[in-house]
């Protein structure tokens, strides 16, 4: 067996770095088709095609890190999976109908006879919207270490509320990236709504963590690691004010910096997820359960990681040639 | 009702529902390719009109597939807990390996066939089209291979309880996968086929004289003919192998309550649990015997040597008795609309109905095969290894009970919703002017006529 070599911790410290690597991808790509149907708007149906056109070709392989990423959980670390699961079994099924409805509505919308194809972008929008808000829900009390107490669900509810905005963010930026002329204003407008409510929302849940758990106020706070953990919020606050006065500026006649609020978003995404993954690390479930804990067979995951060493680079080198392909502003969407 | 029973209720009807999908995603994807090489090699447009129309049921099948697939991942880990802990150093990599070579392939270059064709070379489009057919198909490899295992485990060792995998090559190609995977290639092959050529056939029956109908009525039919007598032939393969490692298993297929020599094959009977005997029996003297050990007096154990230990047996039964009554059905009307396709190059009117009729067969003899397969299985989970009991989940049962009303309610709604809107692309097609009269010219230049080929 190849990776005979690698000690059991090692090993966890790899699966868990990809789970991460899927899970952060997972949330800014999916991140950013989601954003975009929270946002679809009920009354302009132009407006809906667009939208829809501009995510038409990717949808399918963002949500595909999902499954990456529960599957790895599942059989890298099969113990937290199970308490995680059967924690979080009714926002979980929530979030699947969500998923349900709107990779579904997707398809219908563009066959149905006109009539009903309102239903159908409603049953989008408000998928995603459910989707959302079950994945911030969830993220919020896996943060508290799966506790179900009032002030546990009032932090969830925060999260469902904060990443809703990240999304939506992400997606206005993603808009301005791919649209034109109308659209692309009324994306502007939603960017810098989008960004007040994310920059209080990142406020709000930072702070709210810090009463969670001993370890991690003391990770931020007093260890000399401090300094350097402050960094990646101060950061953060540079980015978003930037994008601020970018976003001032737009719509340049010209098209230029289009990219940069995506970008922007995209940078913000990952130093959150950074701040979080240095904050519970070495937990896979906070306060509660180690890597070390929840870690299976040695000998499976190295069976596993040959593939994953093989395949991981190719998904991301199509992944990136598809993004090339399909560069620039979005066309309607017509099949052949 | 209490979880145990919830869980296996919702496993079987998120299982049922996503099944329903990939058996046709698999084989249309390949007919796709096939449609589309045809219109590189021969400039005919009419492939294109077809790969167009078809492509669009391929992408709603598609999504149904993924999103009921993305459910199917949760729950082994939601509702069959015992399973991960106890199995889940053979399931996970197995589970694992299909994400990374077969999701990924298929979700990614599944936005170029759709979307791209006039952003990229027409080869790539082709050549999208070929990965998109691959990953459909490695997919079904290593679900398969997982599943095969849990009938015929073989490759790991147990220690505490838990399961360890030893040699993968013997896990992954374990004694029942080829079988298995050859027949479930096969069964989707003839569900894509009975699919097109139904929904062909109804659009000729509303009055559709293109060309495009009468061309994928005709392949489609041809091609389903000479896939089922290999499905048949593979089916009679995987019960003997049946036979060698899960007796019990075919005893219930066969009805046989009791060890005998020159068991007779029951075309009808109604299996009774409580008395340990069939009634009303319509039988062929001596012909189990003589398919499953090929001597007309040849021994088969009966269920009476599995005491407690064998599957439910009416469901079984009558489950096996569907797939090979539809199995037959489809290779009566695969020959004669062949028959008549070949000498009139037109079904007459009521073979198309009887096609139309036809068109979901496919699906109710593979949920009858799985329900074979799977039913027949139990107690157990995985054969002689693990019951199905000790991998239930600690969930409560109001919740359980929650979600399967929620996944229910969901499914009938989107399986109504889906064959409606197929119905609806077909009766739309038939209004719509294919060919361009500039496209039929060029057609006239190449002087090729596709409805020969
Ligand atoms: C014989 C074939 C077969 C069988 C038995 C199963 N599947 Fe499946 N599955 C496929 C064949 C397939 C496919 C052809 O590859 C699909 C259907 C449509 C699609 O998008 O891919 C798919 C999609 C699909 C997806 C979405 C993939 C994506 O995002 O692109 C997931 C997560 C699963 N499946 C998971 C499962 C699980 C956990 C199963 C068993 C318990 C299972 N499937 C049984
Ligand atoms: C795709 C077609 C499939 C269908 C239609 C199907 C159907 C079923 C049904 C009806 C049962 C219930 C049997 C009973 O409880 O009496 C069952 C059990 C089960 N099957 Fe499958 N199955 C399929 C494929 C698979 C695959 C590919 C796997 C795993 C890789 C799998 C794993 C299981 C498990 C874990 C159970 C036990 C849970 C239970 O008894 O309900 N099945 N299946
Ligand atoms: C008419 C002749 C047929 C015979 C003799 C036959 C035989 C069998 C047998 C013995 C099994 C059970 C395997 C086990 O023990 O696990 C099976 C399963 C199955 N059959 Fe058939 N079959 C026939 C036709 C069909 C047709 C026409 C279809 C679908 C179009 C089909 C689809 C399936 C599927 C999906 C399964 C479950 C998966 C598997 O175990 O391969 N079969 N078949």
């Amino acid at each position: 067996m190849p990776f005979e070599s690698l000690s059991i911790e090692t090993l966890g410290d790899i699966y868990i770095g990809l789970l991460a690597l899927a899970i952060l991808l997972y949330a800014i790509l999916d991140g950013y088709d989601l954003g975009v149907g929270v946002l679809l708007p009920p009354r302009e149906e132009a407006f809906r095609d667009d939208m829809i056109a501009s995510i038409g070709p990717y949808w399918d392989a963002n949500e595909t890190w999902l499954v990456l990423a529960v599957g790895l959980l599942l059989f890298a670390f099969p113990d937290a999976h199970s308490v995680i699961l059967q924690t979080l079994y009714l926002p979980a099924t929530l979030m699947l109908l969500g998923l349900i409805l709107r990779g579904v509505s997707f398809d219908f919308r563009a066959k149905v006879a006109q009539v009903k194809k309102r239903r159908w972008d409603l049953s989008f929008k408000y998928g995603s919207l459910l989707t959302t808000l079950a994945q911030g829900y969830m993220l919020g009390i896996w943060v508290t270490g799966l506790r179900t107490d009032w002030w546990a669900q009032g932090f969830a509810l925060l999260a469902a509320f904060g990443l809703t905005a990240a999304y939506a963010f992400i997606g206005s930026c993603w808009l301005i990236l791919k649209s034109e002329s109308a659209l692309q204003e009324k994306a502007i407008y939603w960017a810098r709504r989008g960004l007040v409510v994310l920059s209080i929302g990142i406020i709000a849940v930072s702070i709210a963590n810090l009463t969670l758990h001993e370890n991690v106020r003391e990770l931020w706070l007093t260890s000399h690691w401090g300094f350097v953990l402050m960094a990646i919020p101060i950061a953060c606050f540079c980015l978003l004010s930037f994008c601020g006065v970018i976003l001032k500026r737009m719509p340049a006649t010209n098209g230029k910096g289009e990219k940069l609020p995506f970008m922007i978003a995209m940078t913000v995404f990952i130093l959150c997820f950074t701040a979080f993954g240095l904050s519970y690390y070495p937990f896979v479930v906070p306060g509660q359960m180690t890597i070390a804990d929840a870690i299976s067979d040695a000998n499976s995951l190295r069976f596993l990681l040959v593939g994953a060493v093989i395949v991981v680079p190719c998904i991301l080198a199509y992944t990136f040639m598809v993004y090339r392909i399909f560069a620039g502003k979005a066309e309607k969407l017509t099949y052949y | 009702m209490d979880a145990f029973i919830l869980s296996r209720l919702q496993f079987a009807l998120n299982i049922s529902f996503h099944i329903l999908f990939p058996t046709i995603t698999i084989a249309l994807g390949w007919y796709l390719f096939y449609f589309k090489l045809r219109s590189n090699i021969s400039g005919h447009p009419v492939w294109m009109r077809m790969y167009r129309f078809w492509v669009r049921v391929f992408a709603l099948t598609f999504a149904l597939g993924v999103v009921s697939g993305v459910t199917m991942s949760f729950q082994f880990g939601t509702n069959w807990p015992g399973f991960m802990e106890k199995a889940g150093n053979v399931a996970g990599p197995l589970l694992g390996y299909e994400v990374l070579t077969a999701f990924f392939l298929e979700a990614t270059f599944l936005g170029i066939m759709l979307f791209g064709i006039r952003r990229v070379p027409n080869w790539l489009h082709t050549l999208a089209t070929l990965i998109v057919a691959f990953g459909t198909t490695v997919s079904a490899f290593w679900i398969l291979s997982l599943n095969s295992w849990m009938h015929t485990p073989q490759g790991h060792e147990i220690v505490d309880g838990v399961i360890y995998a030893r040699d993968w090559s013997e896990i992954i190609f374990n004694p029942s996968f080829s079988y298995r995977f050859a027949h479930m290639l096969l069964a989707s092959g003839l569900t894509a086929s009975f699919l097109i050529a139904g929904l062909s056939a109804y659009r000729i029956f509303r009055g559709d004289d293109k060309i495009a109908p009468r061309l994928a009525l005709k392949t489609a039919t041809y091609t389903a003919a000479v896939l089922i007598p290999l499905q048949i032939y593979a089916g009679d393969l995987h019960g003997l192998n049946t036979l060698e490692h899960q007796p019990q298993k075919v005893a219930a297929m066969e009805g046989i309550w009791e060890t005998e020599q020159g068991a007779p094959l029951l075309l009808f009977a109604i299996p009774d649990e409580e008395s340990k005997t069939n009634h009303l029996e319509i039988g062929i003297p001596r012909g189990a015997s003589l398919i499953l050990t090929h001597s007309l007096d040849g021994e088969i154990k009966g269920l009476n040597e599995f005491e407690g230990e064998h599957p439910p047996v009416a469901p079984v039964f009558f489950a096996f008795r569907v797939m090979v009554a539809i199995g037959l059905l489809m290779l009566a009307c695969a020959w004669l609309g062949s028959f008549y396709l070949y000498r009139n190059g037109t079904l007459p009117g009521w073979l198309n109905k009887v096609f139309m009729g036809m068109s979901f067969s496919g699906w109710i003899a593979t949920l009858a095969g799985w329900y074979v397969t799977e039913i027949g299985r139990q107690p157990y989970l995985v054969y002689g290894v693990m019951k199905t009991q000790d991998a239930v989940t600690g969930l409560p049962a109001g919740n359980v009970a929650f979600s399967f009303a929620l996944y229910a309610i969901t499914y009938a709604v989107l399986l109504f919703a889906y064959m409606a809107t197929l119905t609806l692309m077909c009766r739309r097609s038939v209004e719509i002017e294919e060919i361009t009269s500039e496209e039929r010219e060029k057609a006239k230049a190449t002087k090729i006529s596709p409805l020969g080929a």
